[in-house]
């Protein structure tokens, strides 16, 4: 707890200079904060969005190849559920400094548990977005003489893209949250900017903004895309 | 005992700490052992008090919205909203306004609770078959009635699944509790000088074992509180 304490005073110098009485009473201060705007939009919000990218990239790659041979062997897909929802069970911090003595600190550590609390979220909905293609689609498809491999890219996933999108945007939201702790890791992020001053309203309300508005337009701009690739769905709404 | 917890190396080190005090690298208190079952204790009343106070607000709440069908955008979204929402910065939101201490860790960990408990609540209110409803009000129920024996048994399933993610959430943040003064399983993490790698180790690891042990144990209390009607016909 003192080390903590100790921790916390250090970053108090660390403010900086600014608008000095506001700082000094730790309150909300907009000229410190247009001050030091590198502090949130600079390389941890940079930091932040490379390891959501990467991790939501890496895991819905994981999920569909995971999907696709679910579908192949069935009796896979249960299994896949279990080990991937216990993943998602294990707390990040934990999983960071678990696997710290096999990939030591940083971006890599941070992404691996990061893709794997995708996985789960990821995984059911391509798999139930596949699931609900009516048999009448397929049927059709095969009856026009599509390959099994034609009917799964012409006619299955695109009638699976709202489920998938909606896992996506869930896995995503949930990944912009997580990625805060991932400086336990060393993987920096935005997170590591709150850490540095927990005290300091200016800085937690900034530092959080940031994260909550990314989540947000990550959210907005995955929904945007699912309703450009599926112009379908809107035609049926009217 | 000593010879396969030495061939698990750093892992084997930590199962150690968990079991033989020793000196803290800073000098002076001894840390492991005991010391850190303790710890548990802290974590397990943290989680379990903040759980217990998230579910009488939670579960109230989504079965009269549910009932009588009002806010429902409210109470679907209100997961949502709260999924946006980092948990580092929801506490750190709260040492910074109100403060450190056990009981704002606390409301961090309620408020942390709450949306994924009144959403299924209310999900699993308003996805009892209406028919089941007319029914029971045919029979002359009161609405009270309905929604005690009718709505509430029928709805304790997803009811339940909210809780689940809440629980695991709620332990997996009260890591955090230390940086806002509250003792927790987070110490040995936070608080790296004095516990070193194999404390923080020991301390991942038991955080995770409480998170899986939790959920495990929640998903039995479901399979027990599922009315056997609704077993027949659940896939699951």
């Amino acid at each position: 707890m003192t080390a903590i304490l100790a921790q916390a005073e250090g970053f108090f110098r660390d403010r900086g200079t600014g608008d000095g009485s506001c700082v000094e009473r730790n309150g909300f201060c907009p000229s410190w904060i247009a001050d030091n705007l590198d502090r949130y939009v600079g390389r941890p919000l940079l930091e932040h969005v490379e390891l959501v990218v990467v991790s939501v990239t890496a895991g819905f790659a994981i999920a569909f190849a995971l999907a696709l041979l679910a579908r192949r062997r069935r009796w896979l897909a249960a299994p896949i559920g279990q080990v991937t929802a216990v993943l998602y069970t294990i707390p990040s911090i934990a999983a960071f400094f678990l696997l710290l003595p096999f990939t030591g600190r940083g971006f890599l550590t941070a992404v691996i548990a990061l893709t794997a609390y995708t996985l789960v979220i990821l995984f059911r909905n391509i798999m139930t977005g596949l699931d609900n293609v009516p048999a009448e689609a397929r049927d059709a498809g095969l009856g026009m003489g599509l390959t099994p491999r034609q009917l799964l890219w012409r006619v299955e996933l695109p009638l699976a893209v709202p489920e998938i999108m909606a896992g996506l945007r869930i896995a995503t939201t949930t990944t912009v949250g997580l990625a805060t702790l991932a400086f336990f890791a060393g993987a920096g992020g935005l997170g590591e900017t709150i850490y540095a001053d927990l005290r300091f309203k200016s800085n937690v309300v900034m530092a959080g903004g940031v994260a909550v508005l990314l989540a947000v337009l990550a959210d907005a701009l995955l929904l945007g895309i699912q309703r450009l690739s599926t112009p379908w769905t809107r035609a049926v709404a009217r | 005992m000593s010879l396969p917890l030495a061939a698990l190396g750093e892992f084997g080190d930590a199962v150690q700490f968990l079991f033989q005090s020793r000196e803290s690298q800073a000098g002076g208190a001894e840390v492991g052992g005991a010391q850190i079952w303790g710890l548990v204790l802290d974590h397990l009343r943290l989680s379990a008090v903040a759980l217990l106070a998230a579910i009488a607000v939670a579960v109230p709440a989504g079965l009269v919205l549910g009932h009588t069908g009002r806010f429902g955008f409210l109470a679907i979204n209100l997961s949502n909203v709260g999924r946006a929402v980092p948990t580092l910065a929801l506490v750190a939101f709260l040492v910074a306004f109100l403060g450190v201490g056990f009981w704002n860790v606390t409301f961090a960990l309620v408020l942390l609770a709450i949306p994924p408990i009144l959403t299924n609540t209310y999900t699993g209110v308003r996805q009892v078959d209406p028919e089941m409803v007319d029914a029971a009000r045919g029979q002359g129920m009161t609405g009270a009635q309905v929604l005690g024996r009718v709505e509430l048994p029928l709805a304790l399933p997803l009811l339940t699944d909210g809780v689940r993610i809440s629980t695991v959430n709620v332990i997996a943040t009260a890591t955090l509790a230390p940086l806002a003064g509250a003792s927790s399983l987070g110490d040995p993490i936070v608080s790296f000088g004095v516990y070193g790698d194999t404390g923080r180790l020991a301390g991942s690891l038991l955080v995770a074992a409480l998170a899986i042990g939790a959920d495990a144990g929640i998903a039995a209390l479901r399979r027990a509180l599922t009315p056997r009607g609704l077993r027949l016909t659940a896939s699951t």
